[in-house]
């Protein structure tokens, strides 16, 4: 159990890589063409950056969720390549970047849960390996660079095909600035017995990560992809504009965990998103703790007959964090159903907002879905707000809707107390067990560390 | 040799609007040794178990509480139940998510430490839940949630034997039992007693009391204690009414 030992410090752990590339601060044609070239890409990829360009530039901010107006992204670094090649193997990634990795016990966790791990350090992918049996089993696991390169129809298939740069303006900047994320297709009838993991470390000051990552599961696959993310503190603000799309087909099924624990300082506008064809199966698990400032609205889009999606988050708010968050599903065929559970803490003056839709199209008939939101506050300066959209349109689908706001009261802290816990372990026992019905669907190993994080945060928001 | 408990000339108010609820409480238990408090509805006797173990919503604002010689009253509740104070909730609280047998362990732990294993707390568990009349999975559902009246004071009595305190307060724990669970309770609490635990028990009834060897009765009227005795003045309460201390 030692490769999920936590604490701050680990986290904070700040490695000193020396760097081959670094981008100038600032977003410009000229900057842009600067890392394509860099990078040594195709034509079609250069030309996508340039057009997401042009349309971030004519894209105002979002007008809902999180104040972003502090964010000036003439200053942020767009891209910073760590010295260091890509590797498949632990022994050639630099001392300092697989210390880092080390301390965070990735390569351990490889050995002992993984079928692969990707390892992302700043801009770039450096390790990226997956055992040899299931490379034979025809699965691509790569990351997204070299992916381009080696199979650059596969991936113009895909690449930003779901959440094209117009959908908003961080889709378009991170169609302009993208880099690094994975490649993962797993062929069709092929289930991965072990989950994928990536793992996406920042550690410089001002940069931004915007990995991209697409999942390929080909009909009657099954697969796991388990994300986890960090980064030390620093008083500049750090950007983290990922995106993951996820395309599930016919009869498969594909479970997408992340453990978010961005550094404070970091504004996390992550976007997520999956299609799901006949009888497939998309479930998400998030647990979003970290960063200043979150929104992230993992989405499914139930394309095919029977499709099926669930999402379950955990949305932690602590001391100046403002966490957006919510799931959005779309049912577009007859027989989809999908289940959403979303439960959120405040605490320390921390903000957590759940913001939801449920769209039940006209051809959903006999469609299923049920939207649980809770909120627990654990003190009385936290906020908590619910939003959850619901839009029906046919009237052959059976909808549930549960919302439910609580704040711990004085009472059941002296209860608790009177048998010997302190008043952070009370709180962590009732966060606890408010968590647990989501919880308890993580692996093991997985469930300890969220509690454990959860932990340390409650710690930090009363101490 | 110090005493268990002492209770000198104690005033507590209601943190939120400064009312004034104990207004000079003297009590002394001895080790071993189980006292009744009996009064009449809102006369402040629960107020005086809550002051005990520190509940934030009452405030000393005279007098003292020495536990085993030392004061408490600065003492955070976690504290008070480390040096072995206990007391039972008149209305539990529901904690959903969390199994009450693995909070009992966590509490046992936090109290005692950890050298009895898991599987070794837990079969005393199973063992006490026997005499407890309840159902099967009482230590499997999560603490006191879905739990009857019934189910939960038998859940804080469970408590009050497994955390093992040197002073167990039990505060209107007879209070909405039937003749049956009344009985199964008692018996827990002379179990309890077997092992040199001192009782402080506060009640409106006299009906508990007939199943315990009471050593004294103390008669609590309008924020302090009007009356000591032994278990005769309990019966005569139950003869005459509490007019027997008012004039």
């Amino acid at each position: 159990m030692n490769s999920i030992e936590f604490n701050e410090e680990k986290f904070n752990y700040v490695a000193d890589v020396e760097i081959e590339y670094k981008a100038l601060p600032g977003l410009t044609k000229e900057i842009i063409e600067e890392i394509s070239e860099v990078k040594n890409e195709p034509k079609w990829m250069r030309e996508l950056r340039i057009k997401s360009l042009k349309i971030f530039q004519t894209w105002h901010d979002p007008r809902f969720g999180v104040d972003i107006s502090e964010v000036d992204l003439n200053k942020i670094i767009p891209y910073i390549k760590p010295k260091a090649k890509k590797t498949t193997t632990w022994e050639e990634v630099p001392d300092e970047i697989k210390n880092a990795f080390d301390r965070l016990g990735i390569p351990e966790a490889e050995r002992k849960y993984f079928a692969g791990v990707g390892a992302q350090f700043d801009s770039e992918i450096v390790y990226q390996n997956i055992k040899n049996e299931l490379q034979k089993l025809g699965i691509i696991f790569l990351d997204m660079e070299s992916a381009v390169k080696e199979y650059p129809d596969l991936v113009k298939e895909y690449f930003m095909k779901l959440v094209p740069p117009h959908d908003h303006k961080f889709a378009a900047l991170h169609g302009a600035i993208w880099s690094g994320g994975t490649f993962l297709y797993v062929p069709k009838g092929v289930k991965v017995p072990l989950p994928l993991q990536a793992y996406f470390l920042m550690s410089n000051p001002g940069m931004s990560q915007l990995e991209h990552t697409i999942i390929v599961a080909d009909e009657g696959s099954e697969v796991t992809f388990i994300e986890g993310c960090s980064a030390p503190r620093y008083n500049v603000i750090n950007l983290h504009t990922g995106m993951v799309e996820i395309y599930v087909k016919k009869d498969a099924k594909v479970k997408y965990m992340t453990i978010q624990n961005w550094s404070k300082n970091t504004y996390n506008l992550n976007t997520k998103r999956s299609i799901v064809e006949e009888n497939g199966v998309m479930s998400w698990v998030s647990g979003s703790l970290g960063s200043m400032k979150t929104m992230l609205y993992p989405m499914t889009i139930l394309k095919g007959k029977g499709a099926k999606t669930e999402s379950l988050g955990i949305t932690y708010a602590g001391p100046g964090q403002h966490m957006d968050t919510g799931s959005k599903v779309v049912h577009l065929a007859p027989y989809t159903s999908s289940t959403i559970d979303a439960r959120s803490i405040s605490a320390g003056g921390g903000w957590a907002f759940y913001r939801g839709l449920l769209r039940i199209g006209n051809e959903a008939k006999k469609s299923k879905s049920h939207v649980q939101c809770s909120a627990l506050m654990l003190d009385n300066n936290s906020k908590s707000d619910t939003v959850p959209i619901i839009e029906v349109h046919n009237s052959d689908s059976d909808i549930g809707h549960e919302a439910r706001i609580g704040r711990i009261k004085d009472e059941q802290i002296f209860y608790l107390m009177s048998r010997g816990l302190s008043e952070v372990e009370a709180k962590s026992l009732i966060v606890k067990g408010f968590i647990e019905p989501i919880v308890k669907s993580l692996p093991f190993e997985y469930a300890v560390e969220l509690n454990r994080l959860i932990e340390m945060e409650i710690e930090s928001s009363i101490g | 040799m110090k005493k268990l408990l002492q209770i000198k000339d104690l005033h507590a108010v209601l943190t939120e609007d400064g009312t004034e609820i104990l207004k000079g409480v003297n009590l002394e238990i001895d080790v071993n040794e189980l006292h009744a408090i009996m009064g009449p509805n809102g006369s402040g006797k629960s107020t005086l178990a809550n002051v005990i173990m520190g509940n934030p919503k009452y405030k000393v604002t005279k007098g003292d509480i020495l536990f085993e010689g030392e004061s408490i009253i600065d003492l955070p509740t976690n504290e008070r139940a480390m040096k072995g104070i206990f007391m039972t909730f008149q209305h539990p609280f529901e904690i959903d998510g969390i199994k009450f047998s693995s909070f009992l362990i966590t509490a046992f732990r936090k109290l005692h430490g950890d050298d009895e294993s898991f599987s070794q707390l837990n079969s005393i568990l199973k063992e006490r839940v026997q005499n407890l009349a309840v159902s099967e999975d009482f230590l499997d559902r999560f603490l006191n949630v879905g739990f009857s009246g019934g189910e939960k004071k038998k859940a804080e009595i469970l408590q009050a034997y497994f955390l093992k305190p040197k002073l167990l307060i039990l505060d209107e724990i007879d209070s909405g039992l039937d003749v049956d669970a009344l009985r199964i309770v008692a018996n827990q609490i002379k179990e309890i007693r077997k092992r040199g635990t001192s009782v402080l028990i506060i009640t409106h009834y006299k009906r508990i009391l007939d199943y315990l060897d009471v050593d004294k009765v103390h008669i609590y009227v309008d924020g302090k204690i009007v009356k000591s005795g032994d278990i005769g003045l309990a019966n005569e309460v139950e003869e005459k009414g509490y007019a027997i201390v008012k004039r």
